[in-house]
């Protein structure tokens, strides 16, 4: 009994301190932001993968010469576009 | 240490609220601090629900029958493997595990987004941690595996024989891996609509995690199968059950969310269809935990009338009503950016197996819930069974195979004549091969929607091969790898791609397993005495001898006494196979069948006995009760022995109880009755777990990152030739 309760207080001390930590030293914790930087890295990795799956999509017979080059050139113009975003956020 | 265990629990429940307070209230004043200590209690509690689930772990190991749950579910002849797993045979253990795992993938997302997604993270923990809340409230107030007796009984009544089977060590856990996984994407859906980002981050983190959600919940799903197949004794590995059901409609509808994520990112099309979905398998993965806790239907899976069903309700209806709200007042964001080019693309084909997927689930959906929808509406309630299910899943599933090897070689927007006749030449070829073969050479006319299904297959692994060496000839094309090299690279460089495409060869293999082991396997039932054969799909089969033993039974589940039969296999005169198929009987603890009646009159198993090959399962499973039946009278006989020596006293009353079970247990080896057997030929069975295998295999292909040495590489190259437009234009 007296051990169960010392072990149940044991592990309240040491959550308290764990998830206080933030609390405590509030000058430690990362600020936010940067959401807006980080959704355009995922937008133009995206975008390179569409590039590349179009490449591929291409060489294995899915798509002409022609369509391929309107819609690689479309696509690379929008990753374009993401980089000026985020060179704009620089 | 009960008490210990009791004390967690409610400091988990304390941890939950005040994260889910901590991260709204941080996340609305953007104090950081505060969305950091949310974070934190989500850390804080897995460890704290580590502690829990260990304290009664122990207890299971040592047999500490002053645990309620341990008496219930546990014994002193259960051996140790099935012990370690005898907690989630009970619902109080089960729903500490399932929210024990809750925590565990919760801190695993929490710790992969910790330097991403800051505005929507605050509110995923919120939901993360309200689910927690709700599940540890049950644990606190509902039912506690921590409740005890005093004193402490001598012995338990034992697991579930049904239980005892190396599947289902692994089979719950990967099931509420499945189950719990879910509420990450929904998490972080609601997250994201509330903070409305929508954008290409959110579908990369939401991708994932549905496709671990998706494996994790296939795994448990086909684990469960297996179980069935294996222990449930006739050999069926899937009987529509209710519990079975509800694990495979959010599969289905998060299968589609996959596909149509692809849409969303590639097109910026279906964001309110996506929304939907992944809100939607969320809810139906909670709604499959509510059959299983609230008894509410009747399941060999569920755990039977409990007082779990109102909250269940209560937090599927905040669910439902929750994303409704949500997706219309987001519409605004979730508009899509472009339109269907043509009906003849990857879109639309993936838009048809969407269609095909969500009306799949709505079958389901509507056989599973009929029982209580022909209640309400009647007053009676009625089952439909499985060739009900079977009507329109059947001609579904043909269209999905169908689908699962048009998608790969249909181009995105849209595709010319010529690309059709390029692409789909020789995998329409290789599906009139089949049909010609199957009216020919195999002779399986007589199934239509068999024979479809088979041409189907062709079809799939025709087009995914066909994907395969023309990618495999443009890498070699572009470097001077060797061929095997040139194959891994391929794959490495597009794993979503590829390993897409192995999940297709997975689950048409896997289909075309349950078409052939349904459609033409051969089954008999018989009585077979001594030295007398039968014959089954053209084997001969023969009860050599009789088998017998006590306490330690071959398959080490504890049962009391194994009895069984030795059965000879040949084919054609000459030796196949021996089978050995028995029927495990139990104690029961009420003792009301007489002193040695009680010491077999518990749970009685028929333990199956398979072969298994490529090419077809030959299985023999014998029944307990028959046999028990038979063995009648001698238990009357020694029943009545043992009480006219009651004045020897209970020790040596007990020894005699087991000294005649044995005598029995010899007469039956030296006069057996007739074995009442059911004999079974499965063909192509074994293809459905090398099918499943396949799809694990392609999904972790799937899930895999991108190693970052060669995402950095082609990042450079990609820069450089967007720069060399750029400088262009």
């Amino acid at each position: 009994m007296v051990l169960a309760l010392l072990a149940a207080a044991v592990l309240l001390g040491v959550l308290a301190w764990f998830v206080g930590a933030p609390l405590r030293h509030p000058a430690a914790v990362e600020p936010g932001g940067g959401d807006e930087r980080r959704a355009l890295d995922a937008a133009r990795d995206a975008k390179y993968q569409e590039i590349r799956d179009t490449e591929l999509d291409y060489r294995t017979g899915k798509l002409s010469e022609e369509d391929f080059r309107a819609i690689d050139r479309r696509l690379r113009a929008e990753a374009v576009e993401i980089l000026h975003a985020l060179d704009a956020l620089r | 240490m009960a008490l210990a265990g009791r004390a967690a629990l409610v400091i988990a429940l304390l941890t939950s609220l005040c994260g889910v307070g901590m991260s709204l209230y941080g996340a609305r004043t953007g104090r950081r601090e505060l969305v950091e200590v949310g974070r934190r209690c989500v850390y804080g509690l897995a460890g704290v629900l580590t502690f829990a689930f260990v304290i009664l772990e122990v207890a299971f190991v040592a047999n500490d029958f002053a645990y309620n749950t341990v008496a219930n579910n546990s014994s002193l002849t259960t051996p140790l493997f099935y012990r370690a797993a005898a907690m989630w045979g009970s619902q109080e253990g089960s729903l500490l595990l399932w929210v024990w795992l809750l925590s565990l993938w919760s801190s695993l997302a929490v710790f992969l987004t910790r330097n991403r997604l800051k505005e929507i993270v605050p509110y995923a923990v919120a939901v993360l941690l309200g689910f927690a809340t709700f599940f540890t409230s049950m644990l606190v107030f509902l039912v506690t595996p921590f409740a005890t007796s005093s004193p402490a009984p001598a012995n338990g009544a034992g697991l579930d024989p049904l239980l005892r089977n190396p599947s289902m060590m692994i089979h719950p856990p990967m099931l509420y891996s499945g189950y719990t996984f879910f509420t990450i994407p929904f998490a972080f859906a609601v997250g994201a609509l509330i903070t409305r980002r929508v954008d290409a981050e959110w579908i990369q983190l939401a991708r994932r995690f549905a496709l671990a959600s998706w494996l994790f919940l296939g795994i448990g799903i086909v684990l469960g199968a297996h179980w069935a197949y294996y222990e449930i004794g006739w050999g069926g590995y899937w009987g529509w059950d209710a519990v079975e059901n509800a694990a495979l409609m959010p599969w289905l509808i998060s299968t589609a969310f996959l596909h149509s994520l692809m849409i969303q990112e590639k097109r910026g099309m279906l964001k309110v269809w996506n929304a939907s979905l992944v809100l939607g398998a969320s809810t139906l993965a909670i709604v499959g935990t509510f059959l299983v806790r609230s008894g509410v239907l009747s399941s060999i899976h569920a755990f039977g009338a409990s007082t779990l069903g109102v909250p269940f309700v209560i937090l599927i209806a905040v669910m439902v009503v929750g994303s409704i709200y949500l997706v219309v007042s987001r519409r605004d964001v979730l508009r899509s950016e472009h339109q269907l080019d043509s009906l003849i693309s990857r879109e639309a084909a993936f838009m048809l197996n969407n269609i095909v997927l969500v009306a799949l689930a709505f079958v389901i959906f509507w056989g599973t819930f009929f029982p209580l929808i022909s209640g309400a509406v009647t007053g009676t309630e009625s089952e439909v069974g499985a060739p009900w299910f079977d009507r329109y899943t059947v001609p579904l599933a043909l269209a999905l195979v169908a689908l699962a090897g048009i998608g790969p070689i249909i181009p995105w927007r849209r595709a010319t004549l010529a690309h059709l006749r390029r692409n789909f030449a020789l995998p329409l070829a290789a599906a009139a091969l089949i049909l010609v073969l199957s009216f020919t050479t195999l002779g399986i006319s007589s199934s239509p929607a068999t024979v479809t299904l088979f041409c189907a297959v062709a079809f799939v692994l025709t087009s995914i091969g066909q994907e395969f060496w023309r990618g495999f000839i443009a890498r070699r094309a572009m470097s001077s790898e060797a061929p095997p090299l040139a194959l891994l690279s391929m794959i490495r460089r597009n794993r979503r791609r590829y390993g897409g495409y192995i999940v297709h060869v997975g689950i048409a293999i896997l289909l075309l397993g349950i078409a052939a082991s349904s459609t033409f396997t051969h089954t008999a039932f018989t009585n077979l005495a001594r030295g007398r054969s039968t014959t089954l799909g053209g084997y001969r089969m023969t009860n050599v001898r009789p088998t017998a033993s006590i306490v330690t039974d071959p398959t080490s589940t504890g049962a009391l006494l194994t009895l069984g039969v030795i059965l000879r296999v040949t084919r054609d005169g000459r030796y196949v196979m021996t089978l050995h198929p028995t029927a495990e009987f139990y104690p029961d603890a009420s003792g009301a069948e007489g002193p040695v009646g009680s010491l077999i009159a518990g749970d009685q198993v028929s333990e199956l006995s398979l072969n298994t090959s490529l090419r077809r399962d030959i299985s023999a499973a014998i029944d307990a009760a028959e046999i028990q039946t038979a063995l009648q009278g001698e238990i009357n006989q020694a029943n009545a022995l043992v009480v006219k020596d009651r004045a020897a006293g209970p020790a040596k009353q007990t020894e005699l109880s087991y000294f005649l079970l044995a005598a029995i247990a010899r007469g039956y080896l030296h006069d057996p009755p007739t074995a009442p057997l059911k004999l079974a030929s499965t063909p192509l069975v074994v293809w459905l777990w090398i099918g499943a295998l396949i799809v694990l295999a392609g999904g972790l292909i799937a899930i895999w990152p991108p190693p970052g040495a060669m995402t950095g590489r082609v990042r450079a190259r990609y820069l450089a030739r967007v720069a060399q437009e750029l400088g262009r234009a």
